[in-house]
């Protein structure tokens, strides 16, 4: 008995001296499913700027959630970080993270890019939007989303699979919008419309536009930006779609990457900050820019190359429906054979 | 025979007296169950085990409305396109593994030696940035396609983004799996074999049907079961080509419609079919042996393919590496160049220490388990030792990111409980004690890479004769000590093969690394994540090429080793 009191006791002291070691300074741990090259650079400026070390992992958001979860009251982790807002909705759904009140976040931040409850908060703005051939199409022939279901744009349409949550969210928004019978039927004409099988990435579905494979792709504008970047001579032209209307399906789709705190958070005050510091503009920029996306924050100017893009109307559902609805999304891509 | 002896050998002291279990008294069966073989081999199990019955475990909260949405569906599709993959790889593992391992153990034609170990270059390469390589270069605006267009008019091809191209694709690169057991089958078999057949009468391509294929079998199966399993688990590659099949609709299930019950039950079905394949293949091949007297093996009876024959061959062997390695590998090194002027910084050092770290050790600790689990077979070779052993290498044939996430959770666990006793003993916080530590990745590797090191080990002690067994216990050797005696130097060659292969496939491995590796331990590996995960292919093209190097130099020494003596 006495020996194994003193076992529990060298075994406990020995773990704390190990775990100790690692709890000491100033820190802050990131749970990211937005990838190294484009947090890191945001992380280090953040460090040199307050000298607080940003500690982080990537992974792909569902084995992040998972981990987040199992770990549960004992993670490690302050901020969870991802792309998407489906994956900030299932994050906030399963309880992993907890509401902030930030007055700084609420200025910065728009509301219809962040959770309702304040549980999360978009960080930067990624629009998914019609990209064409301009040597086929003329910008005039394009409107809406919902327009390339019809049958004039028959075997001229390409399409990224919806295995990807971009179109996901997309078809959840547009469930919102229009009720599932009408979205079903938006999406069953789509797949007729389509001139080959869907992609497994935007820049395919671009590159086959270009090529003459089909006429129109929807992307997201980042990689638009890079493609161009690269081929600046592919006949490849952007189009902001649905501006023109009035009622609630009126401008083009937006999506955030964003991020919240972990409700089991050790360094809460120390994760708000640099939340709230990602919302600024010294960091606004940072963050969209590396990617060319679009910042969250109303305040910052986008990158001079996004700019050239144009302005546009933003949807302004909260991007958190497209959380909610995710799972009737992908059933009824499945049921129109949206592969 | 003394009584004292264990009833492992007991048991396997000759091979009819096992079929004789019944008459074994009572209390020796007890001792059996508890005996050092199975508790070995149980609790090498254990540890893949664990993960699968974790993911398992959520069948008992069953998800109604999303499994009947699979149902009807999903499931038809996926079922056809997974039987399709399966038969398709199946297939073209088999004829291109076969024939070259044959061509290259047992003939001679021009290039034969640099054929010999370039033909395994391909297992070097992830085969999604292949596949993702193929796509670039077939699809509708590819280069090839592009150029038959303009140049010559041609406008319809068949599509790349197909069943066709995916099998063709997953085929090229899974090949050396089979060709690398059934080589090292072939060549144990030696020339007697051989020249018995041909005694009797077959010439030389009979006699590889009548009796050097079917002895091969073993080495044969153990390949093509690795690159069945291997194809069920894949994710990157189908994904590429948007192909639907089980282990896609398990990610979709969990980490689209966020169902782990649904995602559970999916993993459920794999699991089940692949363990009745792999039992099915094990019982119709009972009470076959086939193990031959090791000498005999080398010399230069090689069949010698001359003039326009040799050179056939030859231009098979060396399309077959052009197609599987160099075209993509060359496409790579273009990228990486350009890639590097940006990307390549001092830190690769630590990345391809960390690679080579964790593979390293990671192969080591699985040829370790390998070679216990399959001693522990050998010593009592029962249908339920072999069940065992069956279960322990299920795990290549999860999905990674559900095995890395099933391997995940109860670590996680155990250290919560370790975090909440010593909070309430000492009232301290500490951090993670297992999470994020070595010993908890290299867990895991086995876990999932168990399969690749037995296959090549089972095989290898297969075609060691009993009688050699029967031989070192009469004088007196026994248990480890036979192990460590006899059977382990007659193992090198299996032995480098799993070691090998469990190196490149480690370094290659994601979902594992991703979930498990400690803060800022970055890999080869996690650098294409970090690139294709948005969209910049391209770019992950440089530490693609630096997995192919780095995994080049065990590839090469294997090769090289056992040929030295059989050349």
């Amino acid at each position: 008995m006495k020996r194994g009191k003193f076992l529990r006791w060298w075994l406990s002291g020995a773990l704390l001296g190990v775990a100790s070691l690692a709890a000491q300074a100033a820190e802050v741990v990131v749970y990211s499913a937005r990838n190294e090259q484009l947090i890191k650079p945001l992380f280090d400026a953040y460090t040199k700027q307050t000298g607080v070390r940003v500690k982080f992992i990537t992974d792909k958001e569902g084995p992040l959630l998972a981990r987040l979860k199992a770990e549960g009251r004992n993670t490690p982790a302050d901020l969870f970080l991802t792309v998407d807002a489906g994956n900030l909705w299932q994050a906030a759904q399963e309880g992993l993270l907890k509401p902030v009140d930030s007055k700084t976040l609420q200025a910065n931040i728009p509301a219809h890019l962040h959770d309702p409850g304040n549980v999360w908060f978009g960080l930067s703005v990624r629009a998914r939007t019609v990209v064409y051939n301009h040597n086929k199409v003329k910008a005039g022939e394009l409107s809406t989303y919902e327009d390339l279901a019809g049958p004039k744009w028959k075997g001229r349409l390409c399409l990224r699979t919806s295995q990807k949550v971009y179109n996901q969210s997309l078809v959840a928004m547009m469930i919102w919008e229009h009720g599932e019978a009408k979205t079903e039927q938006i999406v069953r004409g789509w797949v007729a419309n389509l001139a080959t099988a869907p992609f497994p990435d935007d820049n395919r579905a671009m590159e086959a536009v270009a090529a003459g494979e089909c006429d129109v792709t929807l992307v997201n504008t980042y990689y638009f930006g890079r493609l161009m970047e690269k081929k600046p001579n592919l006949p490849l032209s952007i189009f902001w779609p649905n501006q023109n209307l009035k009622n609630k399906s009126a401008g083009v789709h937006v999506n955030v990457s964003g991020a919240g705190v972990a409700k089991y958070t050790k360094h809460e005050r120390e994760a708000i900050r640099l939340l709230e510091w990602l919302s600024s503009p010294t960091a606004q920029n940072l963050f969209a820019d590396v990617n060319l996306e679009y910042p969250a924050n109303p305040a910052v100017k986008p990158d001079a190359r996004v700019a050239t893009w144009g302005n546009f109307k933003h949807n302004l559902i909260n991007v958190a429906e497209a959380g909610k609805l995710q799972t009737r999304a992908v059933m009824l891509m499945d049921r129109a054979g949206y592969k | 025979m003394t009584p004292a002896v264990g009833c492992g050998e007991e048991r396997t002291a000759s091979a009819a007296r096992h079929r004789s279990t019944r008459f074994v008294p009572r209390h020796i069966l007890r001792l059996c169950f508890f005996s050092a073989p199975r508790i070995t081999a149980w609790a090498i199990a254990t540890l893949t085990l664990i993960p699968v019955l974790v993911v398992a475990s959520a069948l008992l909260d069953p998800d109604q409305e999303i499994w009947a949405h699979l149902w009807r569906y999903t499931l038809p599709e996926l079922l056809v396109n997974t039987v399709w993959l399966a038969l398709g790889v199946g297939l073209g593992v088999s004829l291109l593994g076969i024939t070259l391992a044959w061509l290259t153990a047992a003939c001679e034609f021009p290039g034969r030696r640099f054929f010999t170990w370039a033909l395994l270059l391909p297992l070097a390469l992830p085969a999604y940035v292949t596949a993702f390589v193929w796509l670039g270069l077939l699809d509708f605006t590819g280069s090839l396609p592009t150029w038959l267009r303009e140049a010559w008019g041609i406008q319809h091809l068949p599509p790349i983004r197909s069943r066709g191209g995916v099998i063709l694709v997953l085929a090229l690169a899974l090949y050396p799996y089979v060709y690398l057991t059934a080589r090292s089958a072939f060549q144990g078999q030696g020339r007697r074999l051989m020249e018995a057949a041909q005694s009797l009468g077959l010439s030389p391509v009979r006699g590889f049907f009548r009796v050097a294929l079917p002895m091969a079998r073993p080495g044969i199966v153990a390949g093509l079961s690795l690159a069945l399993m291997e194809t069920l688990a894949d994710f990157g590659t189908v994904s590429v080509f948007n192909y639907n099949t089980f282990t896609t609709a398990i990610y979709k299930a969990w980490f689209s419609l966020f169902s782990l019950p649904a995602a559970s039950q999916l993993a459920s079905i794999l699991i089940f079919f692949v363990l009745v394949l792999v039992l099915l293949e094990q019982v119709s091949r009972q009470n076959k042996r086939y193990a031959h007297s090791a000498r005999g093996g080398g010399g230069s009876t090689r069949i010698h393919l001359a003039g326009w024959r040799g050179w056939l061959v030859a231009s098979f062997a060396g399309l077959v590496f052009l197609l599987a390695f160099a075209v993509p590998f060359t496409q790579l090194l273009i990228w990486a160049w350009y890639a590097a002027g940006t990307d390549l910084d001092p830190r690769y050092f630590a990345f391809i220490g960390h690679s080579l770290l964790l593979s390293g050790l990671g192969a080591l600790l699985v040829a370790t388990l390998a070679v216990a689990l399959g001693y522990a077979q050998r010593l009592q070779p029962t249908p339920g030792m072999v069940f065992t052993a069956r279960l322990a290498t299920i795990g290549y044939a999860l999905p990674g990111a559900v095995l890395a996430v099933g391997f995940f959770i109860p670590v996680a666990w155990a250290d919560n409980l370790i975090i909440d006793q010593v909070r309430a003993w000492t009232g301290r916080e500490v951090g993670q004690i297992l999470g994020g530590t070595l010993a908890v990745m290299l867990l895991a590797y086995c876990a999932r890479f168990l399969a690749v090191g037995f296959s090549s080990v089972e095989a290898g002690l297969g075609r060691i004769t009993r009688s050699l067994d029967e031989a070192a216990e009469v004088l007196g050797v026994t248990g480890l000590k036979r192990l460590r005696r006899v059977h382990l130097p007659m193992l090198r060659v299996p032995l480098l093969a799993a070691l090998a292969l469990t190196f490149v496939d480690i370094m290659k491995e994601l979902p594992i690394t991703l979930m498990t590796r400690p803060f800022g331990w970055d890999t080869l590996a996690t650098r294409i994540f970090e690139m294709t995960s948005e969209g910049e292919w391209e770019r992950a093209a440089l530490p693609a090429v630096a997995i192919a190097i780095v995994g080049l130099l065990p590839i090469f020494f294997l090769i090289r080793d056992p040929d030295a003596k059989a050349c």
